[in-house]
């Protein structure tokens, strides 16, 4: 049995904040992968090509997409011609938010910046707010009462997970904290980390983001169709499917309460579309044990580190049947992980860290 | 007399164009810069957003940039320049001699 049975509170708020910080798991050191500062200094390099390269094909398809749709607008057409829209919309929009605000896609800071809110805008994300949230989430990954950005607790609520296909679950929730933060406040948790300096910039932003909701909202009066929400705003739902596929690759049905991304993130390999959808995202653990290698260099910093590595899932789909097993072991087990073997090269888990937790370890 | 001493922290050789090293005093930690320009730098070693060592952060240019969560300071000034970084980096003046780094602390 792990250390950590029974049900738990996910909750910033809560106690278990508390508790993680009396384990030395805040904002701890964490293992990471001996890499010579010379090829690290290769892999950190910042180039603007690769991101430009690929917005351009990201909105040039959109634009594509988008006018098929018009045209088959009123006919059975326009349902897959939307769907593959909306993919298109809501994939891209995660990946570019999230490596946008890690001001690692372009080198340009003010590329970054521009593609992080239009990309925030699209996925319904309060800028200001997320980048301090996945700020936390790289600082406390996967420690509880601490990582904003725990998809589902243990035992899993599988609603969530469902709703999440349509963004039915998040979507809403960040529709009111738009309303929130446009009156000028924020709720309980955001409070935890968003420092105050940052709060007028959130409800600016909100503000914006509120007011061309009601032009969207005009607009379809205006033509008396949904039309124009179909491409704004309504892609954020009826896009999400593969945001939400990729999002629970990342940590789930892994170790909680760890200093090694080893132990609690997943690498899986996928194929060109899905990395140029997803942004290489897929090199999970290499991302998140070196956030600042740029999108284009995971594959090869993923070179770098295979050795000191689990196993990458082979595809989307086995790692999503690993993961579903695993959530549905949690259902009865809430204690129940699965560790993945190290190849003999590889350094134990959590090696020199100091404040390691004392794990047992249990087999998958 | 004043308090501020001058430490010898490195050779100038022992650090690359738009590069950082960590140089350790007593229970201090520094970030020794040299930017593109050849000219030499050095602050406080942790970021100030959370106590991460800066050494092991990307130099580009005249700016450093935090490993963890991807902070930036301008070198020269400490001055923040972009989230999660909210507070200035201190700087400490640095002479070089003799093809030694000195700051004085």
């Amino acid at each position: 049995m792990a250390a950590n049975a029974g049900k738990r509170n996910y909750s910033l708020t809560g106690p278990e904040g508390k508790r993680a910080e009396a384990r030395g798991l805040v904002a701890a050191e964490w293992y990471q992968t001996p890499i010579p500062r010379p090829r690290m200094k290769e892999l950190m390099k910042r180039r603007d090509g690769p991101a430009i390269r690929d917005t351009i094909i990201w909105l040039g398809g959109l634009a594509v997409l988008g006018y098929l749709g018009f045209l088959a607008w009123g006919t059975w057409w326009a349902v897959p011609v939307f769907l593959a829209y909306g993919i298109l919309y809501a994939t891209p929009a995660d990946s570019r938010w999230h490596e946008c605000g890690h001001g690692t896609a372009f080198k340009t800071p003010w590329m970054n910046e521009v593609v992080y809110q239009i990309a925030s805008f699209m996925m319904l994300r309060s800028g200001t707010p997320w980048r301090w949230s996945h700020a936390r989430h790289h600082t406390d990954t996967f420690i509880v009462g601490r990582d904003p950005e725990i998809l589902t607790e243990r035992p899993p609520v599988w609603k969530v997970l469902f709703l999440e296909v349509l963004h039915l679950y998040g979507g809403p929730k960040e529709l009111k904290r738009f309303v929130l933060h446009a009156f000028g406040r924020l709720d309980r948790e955001e409070k935890e980390y968003i420092p105050a300096s940052e709060r007028r910039k959130t409800f600016l932003e909100a503000r914006i983001y509120v007011l061309i909701l009601l032009g969207l909202v005009a607009a379809c009066i205006l033509t008396k169709s949904v039309l124009p929400a179909m491409y704004v705003f309504l892609p954020s739902f009826y896009g999400s499917v593969i945001v939400i596929l990729y999002a629970v690759t990342q940590h789930l049905g892994l170790y909680e309460d760890v200093l090694d991304h080893r132990l609690n993130t997943r690498t899986m390999y996928l194929n060109p579309v899905l990395r140029f959808l997803y942004w290489n995202m897929n090199y999970h653990i290499e991302h998140h044990m070196f956030p600042m290698v740029p999108y284009h260099q995971l594959p090869k910093l993923h070179e770098e580190m295979k050795h000191d590595c689990p196993k990458p899932a082979s595809g989307l789909l086995p790692a999503l049947r690993e993961v579903v097993g695993a959530l549905r072991k949690q259902r009865r087990d809430p204690a129940y992980v699965i560790v993945k073997p190290l190849p003999d090269t590889a350094n134990p888990y959590m090696h020199g860290v100091p404040n390691a937790p004392n794990l047992q370890w249990q087999s998958s | 007399m004043s308090a501020e001493t001058w430490i010898e922290a490195c050779g100038t050789d022992d650090i690359e164009e738009e590069d950082v090293i960590r140089f350790d005093h007593g229970d201090r930690t520094f970030a020794i810069y040299r930017t593109d320009k050849g000219d030499f730098y050095a602050s406080d070693g942790y970021c100030t957003h959370e106590k991460f060592h800066l050494s092991n952060g990307l130099v580009m240019g005249s700016v450093i940039e935090c490993p963890k969560h991807n902070g930036r300071f301008d070198i020269p000034t400490g001055a923040a320049k972009r989230a999660p970084v909210c507070v200035d980096l201190a700087t400490y003046p640095v002479k070089v001699e003799n093809g030694k780094v000195f700051i004085r602390i």
